[in-house]
C-alpha cells in the first residue's frame, strides 16, 4: 500500500469532535467524576470509590423506580404498537380524507410535553376536568390524586393519546409504500385479509417498526415531564420514575455522587436494552 | 380451462368518462377460444393491462360484460373466477420459503396437503428451482424472484386462465428463451387457456398462435403472426411488427394505379369505387422493397449493417423508404426502387383496403 500518510487529515475532523466534546463526552466525564467523589460544597471532593454506585445496586429505591419504568414502557409498546398498526391499517390512502388524517395525527406530537402534561392535569381533575368530573359524577371512584391505580391509568392514557400517532406514521409510511401487485397478486392467490397482513403488510412494515419500538421504548424508558407535571410522582411514590428520583436526589436532596452514580447505570441500561431490542428485531426471519 | 368472452367491454380510469378520449379501454369484442395461447400486443399505454386486470377481476369494468364458458363473471371476484396472474415485476412473499411461496395459493384454497406437495414440487421442477426450495425467498435474485411469481401462476392445475403481464421484462435475454420455450411446452401440455401481454413483438409472435394487437384503446387486428406481417390490416400494426416497420407513404390512387408524386405504381388490384374520400397510404414493408435497375428513382441516405441483412434508408419522393438487402447485394450507383405487387397493400384513413381482382 503507498497511500500517502498525511495527518493534516486529522485537522478535518476536528471541529466535530470538539463539538461531541463539548456537547456529550465532557458532560459525561463530569458525571462520571461527580460519581465517584463525595462533597460538601466549595468544591472540595472526597474520593470514595465505588461506594455510591454499591448504594444505589442496593437500594430497594432504585430497583422499585427501575420496576416502575419496565412496567410502564411495557405497557405503552403493548398498547401503542398493536394500536398504531391497526389505525394505520384503517387510515385512507387516497382522497380527502388523507390530509385530514395525517394532519388529526400529527397534531398531538406537535405539542410541548409540559403542555401536555397540563391538559391532562387539568382534565383528570374531580373538580374541574372533564374527565374527573364524569367519571365521578357516573360513580366511578377516580382520583389520580390519592389512587395509584388511577394515576397509572392517567399516565398511560396520555402516554397513548400523546405518542401513538407516532407509530401510526410509521406505520402508514411503510404501508403505502407496498406496491399495488403485492395486493392484487394476493387476490390471485386467494389470500385472506389475515394472510394479507401477515405476509405482505407486517414483513414490509418491519423496518419501521423497528424504529417505532426504538423510540417509544427510549421515549418512554426516560419519562419525565408528563409524570412530573401530572403526578409529581405520587401519590407516595407509586409513579416516581427513576428519572424524577434522580431529580428528587440531585437537585432535592443535592446527593450529587449518588445522583451521578445512577445517571450512569441509567445510561447504561437504555443502551443496553436498545441495544437488545434492536438485535432482536434486525435478526428476526433472517436466515440462519 | 375456459373460454373467455368480451362483450362491448369498455373501461374509463376517471369517474364521469364523457369523451371517448376518457377510456382507457374503448370498446372490446373479442372471444379467447378455450385452451388458446394469446398474446396482447402493443406499446405502453394501448389498455393491454387494463383488459388483463378487467378479465382476472382485479378491475371492474365501465361497461360490457364478461364470460366465462358462457356464464357471466363480470361481478365476480378475482378468486370466485379462479384466474391465474404472473406480474410484470416480481411479486414474492419475504419471509416464506420458496417452497412455501408456490404453496401458499394452494394453501389458501384448502387443497390437502399431500397435493399441494405433488404440485410445488412438479412446479420446482418445471421451473429450476427445486434446488432451492427450503431457502428463504428475500435473498434471491431478481430472474429467481420472477421464476416463483411465474411458479405462483402454474402451480394451480384447475384454473379458467392463466394470464401474463409482462412477466419476463426483468428476465436476462437467454433465460427469456429458455421460460418461454417452457411456457408454450406447458400449454401444449396441459392446454391451459394463455393470455400475454407483452410490448415485445418477439416475443408475442413466438409464444402465441393467435396475437391481439391494441392500439390506443382498441383492437386493430387479431390474428396468426403471418398474417400481421403479410397483410396488416391498421398502418399502425405495420409499423408496430417488423424491424424496421413498414413503409407508409401517401398516395392518390386511380384506378389499378397510384401516384407518389411523379411517380406511378401499379396496384396488384383494382380499388373498390366506395373509396373515395380520406386520406390514403401505400404500404409495403421493407422485405418487398427491391433496389433495381428500373423503378423510382431514390437516392440513398443511410445503409446499416445488421449482420444477417442490410437496412438501406433512401428518399423517394420526399418520403423515406426503407428496403431490405441480402448481405452481399450489391447496391446499384444510380438506385431505382420497385414494390414487389406481393408485397403491396393500401390503406384508407389507416385501415386497410382490400384490393379487387
Amino acid at each position: 500500500m503507498d497511500k500517502p500518510w498525511n495527518n493534516k487529515a486529522w485537522f478535518m475532523v476536528l471541529p466535530v469532535l470538539v463539538l461531541v466534546a463539548f456537547s456529550a463526552v465532557i458532560p459525561l466525564m463530569t458525571v462520571v467524576n461527580y460519581s465517584v467523589q463525595d462533597t460538601f460544597g466549595n468544591n472540595i471532593f472526597f474520593w470514595v470509590g465505588t461506594a455510591w454506585y454499591e448504594d444505589i445496586l442496593t437500594s430497594s429505591r432504585f430497583w422499585q423506580a427501575m420496576g416502575r419504568n419496565l412496567a410502564f414502557s411495557a405497557i405503552i409498546l403493548a398498547i401503542q404498537i398493536p394500536l398504531g398498526i391497526f389505525v394505520a391499517l384503517n387510515m385512507p390512502r387516497s382522497g380527502w380524507g388523507v390530509p385530514v388524517c395525517l394532519v388529526l395525527m400529527a397534531l398531538p406530537l406537535l405539542i410541548p410535553w409540559n403542555v401536555v402534561g397540563t391538559i391532562w392535569q387539568v382534565f383528570g381533575r374531580i373538580d374541574i376536568g372533564l374527565l374527573g368530573y364524569t367519571m365521578n359524577s357516573l360513580g366511578i371512584n377516580y382520583n389520580y390524586v390519592s389512587d395509584p391505580v388511577a394515576a397509572w391509568i392517567t399516565l398511560v392514557l396520555m402516554d397513548v393519546w400523546h405518542w401513538t400517532s407516532l407509530v401510526v406514521l410509521l406505520c402508514y409510511a411503510g404501508l403505502v409504500s407496498i406496491p399495488d401487485a403485492y395486493y392484487q397478486a394476493a387476490k390471485i392467490d386467494g389470500a385472506s385479509r389475515w394472510a394479507v397482513f401477515r405476509y405482505i403488510q407486517l414483513p414490509k412494515m418491519n423496518r419501521v417498526l423497528l424504529i417505532a419500538v426504538l423510540l417509544r421504548f427510549m421515549d418512554s424508558f426516560m419519562t419525565y415531564t408528563e409524570p412530573f407535571v401530572v403526578t409529581g410522582g405520587g401519590p407516595g411514590n407509586s409513579t416516581t420514575f427513576m428519572s424524577i428520583d434522580l431529580v428528587k436526589m440531585a437537585i432535592g436532596q443535592f446527593d450529587l455522587g449518588p445522583a451521578a452514580a445512577m445517571s450512569i447505570v441509567y445510561f447504561l441500561i437504555v443502551l443496553l436494552l436498545s441495544w437488545v431490542f434492536y438485535t432482536v428485531m434486525t435478526n428476526y426471519g433472517r436466515d440462519s | 380451462m375456459a373460454r373467455i368472452e368480451c362483450n362491448h367491454i369498455r373501461h374509463a380510469y376517471t369517474a364521469n368518462p364523457t369523451s371517448p378520449k376518457d377510456y382507457a379501454l374503448k370498446e372490446v369484442n373479442h372471444v379467447f377460444e378455450d385452451g388458446g395461447a394469446y398474446a396482447l400486443l402493443g406499446p405502453s399505454g394501448c389498455g393491454k393491462t387494463t383488459l388483463l386486470n378487467i378479465i382476472s377481476g382485479l378491475l371492474q369494468p365501465s361497461h360490457g360484460e364478461l364470460r366465462f364458458d358462457g356464464r357471466e363473471v363480470t361481478n365476480l371476484s378475482t378468486q370466485e373466477r379462479n384466474i391465474a396472474q404472473v406480474f410484470q415485476f416480481p411479486v414474492i412473499y419475504d419471509t416464506m420459503t420458496v417452497y412455501d411461496n408456490l404453496a401458499f395459493p394452494l394453501r389458501n384454497r384448502s387443497v390437502p396437503e399431500a397435493d399441494v406437495d405433488r404440485r410445488v414440487r412438479e412446479t420446482l421442477e418445471m421451473t429450476g428451482l427445486a434446488d432451492m426450495a427450503k431457502r428463504r425467498a428475500r435473498g434471491l435474485t431478481a430472474d429467481q424472484k420472477q421464476k416463483i411469481s411465474l411458479g405462483r401462476g402454474l402451480v394451480r392445475h384447475d384454473v379458467n386462465a392463466i394470464l401474463f403481464d409482462e412477466p419476463l421484462t426483468v428476465i436476462d435475454p437467454h433465460m427469456k428463451w429458455v421460460l418461454r420455450s417452457q411456457l408454450k411446452q406447458l400449454h401444449r401440455r396441459f392446454g391451459y387457456t394463455m393470455v400475454y401481454v407483452t410490448h415485445d413483438q418477439t416475443e408475442a409472435l413466438t409464444f402465441a398462435e393467435q396475437v391481439v394487437v391494441m392500439y390506443d384503446g382498441e383492437i386493430v387486428q387479431i390474428g396468426t403472426p403471418a398474417e400481421l406481417f403479410e397483410r396488416p390490416k391498421h398502418t399502425f400494426v405495420g409499423y408496430f411488427i417488423g424491424s424496421p416497420g413498414m413503409n407508409v407513404v401517401p398516395v392518390s390512387v386511380d384506378g389499378r394505379s397510384a401516384r407518389l408524386g411523379g411517380q406511378t405504381i401499379e396496384l396488384p388490384g383494382a380499388v373498390p369505387s366506395s373509396n373515395g374520400a380520406g386520406r390514403t397510404e401505400l404500404g409495403v414493408r421493407p422485405e418487398y422493397v427491391r433496389l433495381s435497375e428500373n423503378g423510382i428513382p431514390a437516392t440513398i441516405t443511410k445503409v446499416e449493417d445488421i449482420g444477417r441483412h442490410r437496412v438501406v434508408h433512401a428518399n423517394v419522393e420526399g418520403h423515406h423508404i426503407a428496403a431490405i438487402v441480402a448481405e452481399h447485394a450489391e447496391i446499384p450507383a444510380d438506385p431505382k426502387i420497385a414494390f414487389d405487387p406481393a408485397g403491396i397493400n393500401l390503406y384508407a384513413d389507416s385501415w386497410r383496403v382490400e384490393l379487387g381482382g
